[in-house]
C-alpha cells in the first residue's frame, strides 16, 4: 500500500493589527491555501515569546511560522523588529536543538495582503513537506 | 483559576458559508466531548437576534462562565458578542472567538472533511485558551479639560479657536515668534484666488483676543510626561520652563515646502531659477515683471526613488540611448516618494496669476501626471482657456538647463508624444516642490511616542477610520503634519482633531484598555529591561521594582515576552492562555505526550 503523504503541523502566529488581518481577507477574498495550518492570534508579533515557538516545536509542529506588520507599519512602533531580533537568536537555537532553522520562519503580511498570506501558506507548507516530520516527532 | 470553567460553544453556520464547507453538527457533537464544555449548540447566525438570545439563555440556563462563538473574525463581530455576554451578566473577556470562516471555510471551499477537522482543532483551541481566561475590568480615567496645541499655522489657530469656543482652556505652542505657519508665505489662495490675509488675520486676532487661549510663541515642547486625560507637559520659552498641565493634545506642528539642493535643475545655480513658494511671494511683491516665457516643471523632488514603467515603442533610435542615459541619472534624483497632491494646483494658480498681470507671457507647464481633483477641474480647464500650455514630458529623463544667449535659460526636456528632444528658451523657471516633513518631528513623535509613517511624516491611528487619531489616546493630528493638504483641508483635519479631542473632556471621564501589563513584584529583579522596550514609557524602574501606569500601556505584550524572569504577565494574552492554545492545536485531548 503507498504511504499517505506527510501532513505537516503548521503554527502561524498572527498579530492582530497586521497579519491577522491578512489572513482574514485572504478568506474574504476566497484565496484558497492548504488546511495545514493553525493560527493563533496575538496582539503584536512582540509579544512572541521564544518559549511559545519552543513548546510548539516540543509538542509536535513541523513548523512556526510568525508573522507580523511590515517594518515601520507595527502598530506598537517597535514590536516586530523585537521579533526580529529574537527570531535570529531562536534559529541559531533550534540549529543547536537538533531542529532545521527553515521550520521557523518571519514574515511581514499587511491587512491589505490577503494574497501574499495565502501564498506564503502555501509556500511553507511546500517547505515544510521536503523537509519532513519534525525530528522532534516520533 | 478560581471557578470551575463551564464553556458554552455556539458554532455558527453563517447560512452556507460556513455550513456550506463545514460539517457544523460534527462540529457540534465534537465540542460537547472536550473537557469544560457545558454545552455546545449550533446557530444558523449566532449574530442574529435569535443566535444572541440563544446565547443569553444558555449562560443563565447552563450557568456558563466562558462563552465561544466559533464563527467568523473577531475583528469584526467580537464587540457585539462581547456585550451579549455583559447583558446575561458574565465579564466580556470571558468571551473567546473561534474563526472557521475567514480561516477556515472561505480558504477551504474544496476540502470539506480536512476543513470540519480543521474547524474542530480551532475551536479546540479556543476551548483550550478559554479554560484560562479571566475577568477584566477596564479601569476609568479622569480627563482634565484642558488643551495643548503644538504649532500655531493654520490648522493649529483653528483647532484652538473650536476648542477654546466650546469653553476648553488651550494653550497654543508656537517655536516661532510669529503665528500663521506656511499660510504667511502665500499671497493667494486657490482655486477662490482670494488674499491669504483674508483668512489669516482675522483668525491671528480670534486667537491673540480669545480669553481662553493662552499663546506661547519663541516656545518649544521640552518634556512630555503622563498619559491621556493627565498629560504633564513642560514647554521651553527663553530658557525658561514653563509647566502646562493638560489633557489632550493636538499635533499641528506643519511641515516644510521642499527647497532642493543646490544644482539639482540648476537652482540656485542661475538667478531666475524659483520654487512656486517663491514665485508666489514675487507675484506678490509686483517683481516678475513681463517675461516672455515661463516654463514650470512638476514632481521636482516627488514621486522620486522609484522609475515608473517607460513605453518606448517608436522612439527614434538615436534619443532611446540618450533617454537611457538620462533614466540612470533620474534614479538618483533625490526627493520624497510621494505625491504632494498641492503642486499641480499651485502651479496652476501661479500660472493664473502670472496670465492675469502680462497675458503675453507664454506659460508652459512640464508635466508627467496632472492631479486635480473635485472642484479643481474647473481651475484646470481656465488656466487652459488663458492659453497656459500643458506639456507632457518623459519625467524620467530628468530636464536639462542650461545658459542661452543674453538672460535666457534653456530647458531641454523630451516631450512624452512624439518623443522628442524639445528646448524652451524662456526668462524663468519655476519648480514644482513638494511639502515635506520636518525634521524636529522626529523628536517631537519620540516625545508623544506617536509612530512616523515611511513617507515621514507623522502617522494617524487608521488612514481611513481615524484619519485624525493617533496610536496614542488623547493625541491627535491636525494640518500638514500627517501628510500634504490644502488650505481648506488642513482647517477640515484641524475641525475634526477638536471635535475627537472634545469627546474626551466633554465627557470628563473615559475607560482604557484593560489589556495591560502586570508586573510580579515579588518576581521582578529590578534589571530594567521593560523600562527600556517599552515603547509607551509604560513600565520604569522605582526602588528596584518595574511599576508600570496601565493607562499608558496599550497591550503589545513585548514585556513579558522580554523579561528574563517571567515576571510580567500580559493580561488577555497570558503565557498559559497562548501556550494552552499553542498545545491544543498540536496534541488532541485524550492523547498523553511522553
Amino acid at each position: 500500500m503507498e504511504k499517505a503523504e506527510f501532513e505537516p503541523n503548521i503554527i502561524a502566529f498572527c498579530c492582530n493589527w497586521c497579519s491577522y488581518a491578512g489572513a482574514d481577507l485572504a478568506g474574504t477574498s476566497r484565496f484558497e491555501y492548504p488546511t495545514n495550518v493553525r493560527v493563533i492570534r496575538v496582539m503584536c508579533s512582540g509579544r512572541m515569546d521564544p518559549i511559545f515557538i519552543l513548546s510548539a516545536f516540543r509538542w509536535g509542529a513541523d513548523g512556526v511560522l510568525v508573522t507580523g506588520c511590515h517594518p515601520g507599519d507595527c502598530h506598537y512602533v517597535k514590536g516586530n523588529y523585537m521579533m526580529e531580533r529574537r527570531f535570529e537568536f531562536l534559529k541559531d537555537a533550534l540549529s543547536h536543538l537538533g531542529i532545521e532553522q527553515d521550520r521557523l520562519r518571519l514574515e511581514w503580511i499587511s491587512a491589505g495582503e490577503g494574497e501574499k498570506f495565502a501564498a506564503l501558506i502555501r509556500d511553507t507548507v511546500t517547505r515544510v513537506k521536503k523537509l519532513g516530520p519534525s525530528p522532534l516527532k516520533v | 483559576m478560581g471557578e470551575e470553567p463551564r464553556i458554552g460553544v455556539f458554532i455558527c453556520h453563517c447560512g452556507v458559508n460556513i455550513g456550506g464547507v463545514v460539517n457544523v453538527p460534527e462540529v457540534v457533537e465534537y465540542a460537547k466531548t472536550l473537557s469544560n464544555v457545558t454545552h455546545a449548540e449550533d446557530n444558523l447566525y449566532t449574530c442574529s437576534e435569535a443566535g444572541i438570545a440563544s446565547i443569553k439563555e444558555a449562560v443563565e440556563g447552563h450557568t456558563l462562565n466562558r462563552v465561544i462563538v466559533a464563527s467568523c473574525t473577531p475583528r469584526t463581530h467580537e464587540p457585539l458578542f462581547r456585550s451579549a455576554c455583559e447583558e446575561a451578566g458574565l465579564n466580556k473577556y470571558l468571551f473567546e472567538m473561534a474563526n472557521i470562516r475567514e480561516q477556515c471555510s472561505w480558504v477551504h471551499p474544496h476540502e470539506p472533511e480536512k476543513a470540519t477537522e480543521k474547524a474542530k482543532d480551532i475551536v479546540r483551541m479556543a476551548v483550550a485558551r478559554a479554560t484560562w481566561l479571566q475577568p477584566l475590568e477596564e479601569p476609568e480615567l479622569e480627563i482634565r479639560d484642558s488643551a495643548l496645541i503644538i504649532g500655531a499655522g493654520i490648522a493649529g489657530m483653528t483647532a484652538a479657536l473650536t476648542l477654546a469656543n466650546q469653553g476648553f482652556r488651550v494653550y497654543l505652542v508656537e517655536k516661532e515668534a510669529e503665528v500663521g505657519g506656511n499660510l504667511r508665505r502665500l499671497h493667494k489662495l486657490y482655486p477662490t484666488m482670494q488674499d491669504t490675509s483674508e483668512i489669516l488675520e482675522p483668525t491671528i486676532k480670534a486667537v491673540k483676543a480669545h480669553k481662553n487661549i493662552q499663546l506661547l510663541t519663541s516656545a518649544t515642547i521640552s518634556e512630555v510626561k503622563g498619559y491621556v486625560g493627565n498629560f504633564d507637559v513642560t514647554a521651553t520659552k527663553d530658557g525658561e520652563e514653563i509647566p502646562l498641565e493638560v489633557g489632550i493634545i493636538i499635533v499641528a506642528c506643519g511641515a516644510l515646502n521642499y527647497e532642493p539642493p543646490k544644482g539639482l535643475y540648476q537652482y540656485g545655480v542661475y538667478d531666475r531659477i524659483s520654487t512656486q513658494l517663491e514665485m508666489d511671494e514675487l507675484l506678490r511683491e509686483g517683481k516678475l515683471g513681463k517675461p516672455e516665457r515661463v516654463v514650470m516643471i512638476q514632481c521636482v523632488g516627488a514621486r522620486k526613488g522609484e522609475i515608473r514603467a517607460l513605453g518606448l515603442e517608436g522612439f527614434p533610435k538615436s534619443d532611446i540611448s540618450r533617454l537611457l542615459g538620462k533614466i540612470l541619472k533620474a534614479k538618483k534624483e533625490e526627493g520624497w516618494p510621494y505625491c504632494s497632491k498641492i503642486c499641480c494646483m499651485n502651479a496652476i494658480k501661479n500660472a493664473i496669476l502670472i496670465k492675469n498681470q502680462s497675458p503675453d507671457t507664454d506659460v508652459v507647464i512640464l508635466y508627467g501626471d496632472v492631479r486635480v481633483y473635485k472642484e479643481y477641474e474647473d481651475f484646470y480647464s481656465k488656466a487652459r482657456d488663458l492659453e497656459v500650455r500643458f506639456v507632457k514630458h518623459i519625467e524620467e529623463a530628468t530636464p536639462e538647463i542650461a545658459k542661452g544667449s543674453g538672460d535666457k535659460l534653456i530647458v531641454t526636456a523630451y516631450d512624452a508624444l512624439s518623443g522628442r528632444e524639445m528646448k524652451l528658451p524662456c526668462d524663468w523657471i519655476v519648480l514644482s516642490t513638494p511639502l515635506r516633513p520636518r525634521k524636529g518631528e522626529v523628536l517631537l513623535a519620540r516625545m508623544l511616542k506617536i509612530p512616523i509613517s515611511p513617507d515621514g511624516f507623522l502617522m494617524e491611528a487608521h488612514l481611513k477610520l481615524r484619519p485624525v487619531d493617533t496610536q496614542m489616546d488623547g493625541i491627535f493630528l491636525a494640518g500638514v503634519c500627517s501628510g500634504p493638504k490644502d488650505v481648506s483641508e488642513s482647517i477640515i483635519s484641524a475641525k475634526a482633531a477638536a471635535a475627537r479631542a472634545s469627546i474626551l473632556m466633554a465627557n470628563k471621564k473615559m475607560r482604557t484598555e484593560a489589556l495591560t501589563s502586570v508586573v510580579d513584584e515579588e518576581l521582578c529583579i529590578g534589571c530594567g529591561l521593560c523600562e527600556e522596550i517599552c515603547p509607551y514609557g509604560a513600565h520604569w524602574i522605582e526602588e528596584g521594582k518595574s511599576k508600570t501606569v496601565e493607562a499608558l500601556c496599550r497591550g503589545c505584550g513585548a514585556c513579558a515576552a522580554e523579561c528574563p524572569k517571567r515576571a510580567i504577565t500580559m493580561n488577555h494574552y497570558t503565557d498559559q492562555q497562548v501556550l494552552a492554545q499553542v498545545k491544543a492545536a498540536l496534541i488532541p485531548e485524550g492523547i498523553e505526550l511522553r
